[in-house]
């Protein structure tokens, strides 16, 4: 375990962004996960891309389940609220907070074993739901936080540290959310920040439920040969299908990218997803093709990175329910009571 | 067969029962005939009883006529309007000595199938619908009208009554209007020119209902939701708690739609289960909006390892729990009071949740409204605990009110200004000796008050903490805080004998009207008892005075392991021996009749002569 201070000295010179604010501020509480935890690199990771969007850190609402991943919200964006909740029950305590009020930035963080062992169910109906969210599940293949026993997104024939070999099926979370109706699937790895910074702005830019599932090594339970799930590994069996690039309306800077290469995806919000494609053509906008590829790459053995899906015109669980605009949580007593008047001619209508 | 008894003759005063086929569209029939004996100013409560099955299962509703206006359920049966073949052995057994039984005589019946001991009133239903009707489902659905037009001649009921209900309903469709009536009419003429009517069983107009009003406990729980401020609401279907939601949804199209846009004031999510359910509860709770969930006891025990969350996070919650027969899937159509316990201390570890137990409609309102607001003030789970029988049966009942002045107790919030003015933020702090720390709600402030909720332990100050000490003073916060939840939820209440005694009975929820009624029996037995409603958990300090002021007290519940009992003995230090069961589980709703007698026969066993002076002692 890393029992390091930070130090909270600032160089003057520390980058700020829009808002004034520094990287630091949005750090949280020091991370107690083991040196070399992949689960670190996505906190860093989050903490870039809240500063390169100027979020405000306190429009975030950070929740999570249990496991070593969902401690992670602990450990980033300190001046957000933040709700560590019951193990494979984060996506309906996340769908709650969503619902009380529309406006605020909901980034739910989880395990593989949260979120497809015990909370299965749960990420399956928040994505049907259209739950306006940033989903990331934090991809080992075991359960770090109780010592290193499979978790269901573990491989088939995969070995564990004692020598166990996986006989059960995988359940792919990103094939799984796209089924499902997630309207911005990713994946990603821990240890390629370059990737994996773009694919969360690009996610907390999104309306609807956005998924990245980030593979995300456990250097103490599941990072020794004969784990797919490991640091070496992934680096060898990752096919990234594009690169991409955030382009908020503030800043509509050209890059200069080789013609034919590059796609322009505008989303709900107004921001640009540039899409360098990498390799053969792939269409993150064809739902039925991206199912397919991941199904194909994954009997060669492949793990798929990238921008798989985004559907830019999708609509969110407060567009179906029809609610207003306020958030429900800020209307006052005059807008939620119907007073003694109503209740006189209630009660007269049952005489 | 006893020798021919004369028949009953009461009037306003009997049990009149129909026996249906479950999905025959009888309930709004029957529905009818319970509503045109109020409109005449003759309190009835009438009660659903029915099988876990859409159709095609035997379904009965008991209409109870009582011009004194005893509510609970009395038992047997004067009259039996007997429209299932399936169930007429049983329902012919169920009938008084000198009752009525009215029947379809379409096709004749062997005389053995009647008792000597009754009047039998045959009707051909079945005949003169298909004269009448040619379509299938029409002669189904108005041989019930045409029964419940019959029972107006034969109890004297007036007609005009039934037309204006009629009219009523049907307001703005007068085809539907005027088919109804014209049933009616056939049913009230067959009666009048073959039958003798009226019967000694007779309606005679009143003016016993005053301004009370008619309605369900589900739908009134409903409704205090949305008075009480309610916004979000996410469930899963479960009898007999689904009409809370369905409730809820009719009143929020109906008040809370935005009159400019038509738009929704309210979210209400069908979960995919009760996990689901009670966690979106919790998460709109924390950030900052009024939800519920309404379920029954499988719902309750699903949502256990939540309830502990909440508790210990201390995120407000409302959940109503109407009780059914348990446990497992038990007796899910049936009405019993037996989650006390798995509400009171649910979840694992030092849990203790507030429970609140409406009477009637109009506590369900009231206390459903209030709820919201002791759930902010307290930051807890609060629990509404009503049953099958008020929850799912409409009650006669006060008009249900509200003070416009009353503002919703939104408890302590630090605001921006708050977090702004520099003022001190621990979460988890004690500032004001009551156990009730302040919190912030998610987005209040761009640097201050954020904290990071969770179920571990934490220090004052929200930071994780495995220290003892943190710990022990977080639970005895709890501790102080669930003192101060003694003295904000609602009262016991009391009602003493006409006569000193030392006899007490304490009793809550649904059992109030059959209490009342057997009070009343007892005191002509000249049996004395001083009776406590109490209406919530934690207990006032009236409950242990109560106690401590009789020398012992009956435990009237409808549960098999006297739950309410335990809770006392448990909370109060209260001496068993001196708290006595009086249990009544098999799913019917408790009777007068049961109390009286087990009461009676516990009095006379005890050799206590009950009328003294009461000992004044101390409460423990
Ligand atoms: C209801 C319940 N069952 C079991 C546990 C024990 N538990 C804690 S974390 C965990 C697995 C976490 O695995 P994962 O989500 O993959 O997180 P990781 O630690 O690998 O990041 C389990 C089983 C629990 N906290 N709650
Ligand atoms: S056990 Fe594994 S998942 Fe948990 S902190 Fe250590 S490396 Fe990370
Ligand atoms: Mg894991």
């Amino acid at each position: 375990m890393t029992y390091l201070a930070k130090p909270r000295l600032l160089a003057a010179t520390a980058p700020r962004n829009a808002l004034g604010y520094t990287r630091r501020d949005y750090e949280g509480a020091i991370s107690t996960l083991c040196a070399g935890c992949g689960h670190d690199s996505i906190s860093a990771a989050i903490v870039q891309a809240c500063f390169d969007l100027d979020i405000e850190p306190h429009r975030v609402a950070k929740l999570s389940g249990i496991g070593c991943s969902s401690k992670t919200p602990d450990y980033f964006l300190g001046n957000s609220h933040g709700f560590n909740s019951v193990h494979g029950r984060m996506p309906s305590v996340l769908t709650g907070a969503a619902l009380a009020n529309r406006n605020l930035i909901y980034l739910g963080v989880s395990g593989d074993g949260d979120s497809a062992s015990i909370g299965i169910g749960q990420f399956a109906h928040a994505m049907r739901r259209g739950v306006n969210m940033t989903y990331i599940v934090e991809n080992n293949g075991v359960y770090g936080l109780t010592k290193g026993q499979f978790s269901a997104t573990a491989d088939k024939g995969s070995k564990s540290k004692r020598g166990v070999v996986n006989s059960d099926n995988p359940i792919d979370l990103a094939a799984l959310a796209l089924q499902l109706g997630a309207s911005y699937v990713a994946r990603s790895f821990s240890g390629d920040k370059e990737q994996l910074v773009p694919l969360i702005k690009g996610a907390l830019r999104h309306n609807g439920p956005a998924f990245i599932d980030i593979i995300s090594p456990c250097v103490t339970f599941n990072n020794h040969a004969g784990s797919t799930k490991s640091y070496d590994y992934v680096r060898e069996h990752n096919e990234a299908v594009n690169r991409v690039e955030v382009i908020l309306p503030r800043d509509r800077i050209e890059t200069s990218y080789p013609p034919g290469s590059l796609r322009r995806i505008v989303q709900h919000d107004g921001s640009i997803l540039h899409l360098r494609k990498l390799g053969e053509d792939y269409d993150p906008t064809d739902h039925i093709g991206a199912i397919n590829h991941l199904q194909e790459r994954h009997a060669l053995g492949e793990i798929v990175t990238g921008l798989l899906y985004v559907d830019n015109s999708a609509e969110d669980m407060h567009r179906h329910l029809n609610t207003v605009e306020k958030p429900l949580n800020q209307l006052g007593d005059a807008y939620l009571c119907p007073g003694s008047k109503a209740l006189d001619a209630l009660n007269a209508s049952l005489r | 067969m006893s020798a021919q008894p004369t028949p009953i003759h009461r009037s306003n005063d009997f049990v009149i029962k129909f026996a249906n086929v479950n999905g025959s569209g009888s309930a709004s029939a029957n529905e009818l005939f319970a509503r045109a004996i109020i409109r005449m100013g003759v309190p009835v409560t009438p009660r659903n009883i029915f099988p876990s099955n859409i159709q095609g299962l035997p379904t009965w509703y008991e209409v109870r006529v009582s011009g004194e206006g005893w509510l609970g359920c009395r038992g047997g049966c004067d009259m039996m309007v007997a429209m299932n073949p399936q169930t007429w052995d049983r329902d012919l057994a169920g009938l008084d000595a000198g009752g009525y039984l009215l029947y379809d005589s379409t096709k004749p019946m062997p005389r053995s199938k009647f008792r000597d001991d009754i009047t039998v009133l045959g009707i051909p239903l079945t005949a003169l619908c298909n004269r009448e009707y040619s379509d299938a489902r029409e002669r189904q659905l108005f041989k019930n009208m045409m029964y419940v037009g019959a029972l107006i001649a034969l109890l004297d009921m007036d007609f005009a009554v039934a037309e204006r209900l009629v009219a009523d309903r049907y307001r703005g469709k007068d085809k539907l209007i005027q088919a109804n009536i014209n049933a009616l009419r056939i049913g009230h003429d067959y009666a009048t020119s073959h039958l003798d009517c009226p019967l000694g069983l007779r309606i005679e107009a009143a003016d016993k209902v005053g301004n009370r009003i008619f309605i369900d406990g589900n739908s009134a729980c409903g409704l205090g939701a949305v008075y009480g401020g309610a916004t979000v609401a996410a469930w899963y279907p479960i009898t007999p708690s689904t009409s809370v939601i369905e409730a809820f949804t009719a009143y929020c199209r109906k008040y809370r739609t935005d009159p400019d846009n038509g738009m929704a004031r309210y979210a209400i999510m069908q979960a995919e289960d009760e996990l689901a359910s009670i966690g979106m509860v919790i998460g709109a709770g924390w950030n900052g909006a009024r939800a519920f969930t309404a379920t029954s006891g499988p719902g309750i025990s699903l949502m256990q390892e939540f309830f502990g969350l909440a508790y210990f996070a201390e995120v407000p919650a409302v959940v109503f729990d109407v009780q059914r027969g348990s446990p497992s899937t038990g007796m899910p159509t049936r009405t019993q009071q037996s989650d006390l316990l798995a509400c009171a201390y649910a979840s694992h570890g030092d849990t203790r949740h507030v429970l609140l137990f409406p009477e009637d409609p109009y506590e369900c309102f009231a206390l459903g409204a209030q709820a919201f607001d002791l759930a902010e003030r307290l930051q807890t789970p609060v629990f509404v605990l009503l049953d099958l029988d008020i929850g799912m049966n409409e009650r006669l009942c006060a008009p249900f009110d509200w003070d416009d002045e009353r503002r919703y107790d939104r408890g302590k919030l630090m605001s921006h200004e708050d977090l702004e003015a520099g003022k001190n933020f621990g979460r988890y702090l004690d500032v004001d000796g009551d156990g009730i720390p302040y919190r912030t709600i998610p987005g209040t402030h761009p640097t201050k008050g954020a904290y990071f909720t969770r179920g571990t332990t934490r220090n004052a100050y929200a930071k994780y903490s495995e220290t003892g000490a943190d710990y022990i003073y977080n639970m005895e916060r709890l501790r102080r805080k669930f003192a101060t939840a003694k003295d904000l939820v609602p009262g016991a209440v009391a009602r003493p004998a006409t006569r000193p005694t030392r006899i007490g009975a304490i009793h809550y929820g649904s059992t109030g009207p059959a209490m009342a009624e057997a009070l009343a029996m007892l005191e002509r037995e000249d049996i004395h008892i001083d009776s406590l409603r109490v209406r919530a958990f934690p207990f006032g300090d009236e409950v242990m005075q109560f106690i401590a002021d009789h020398d012992f007290v009956f435990v009237v519940e409808q549960n098999e392991s006297a739950q309410l009992r335990s809770l006392l003995i448990n909370e109060g230090e209260i001496d068993p021996k001196r708290l006595v069961r009086v249990l009544h589980y098999d799913g019917s709703p408790i009777t007068a009749r049961f109390i009286a007698t087990h009461i009676a026969e516990a009095v006379t066993d005890r050799k206590v002569s009950p009328i003294g002076q009461p000992v004044r002692k101390v409460a423990p």
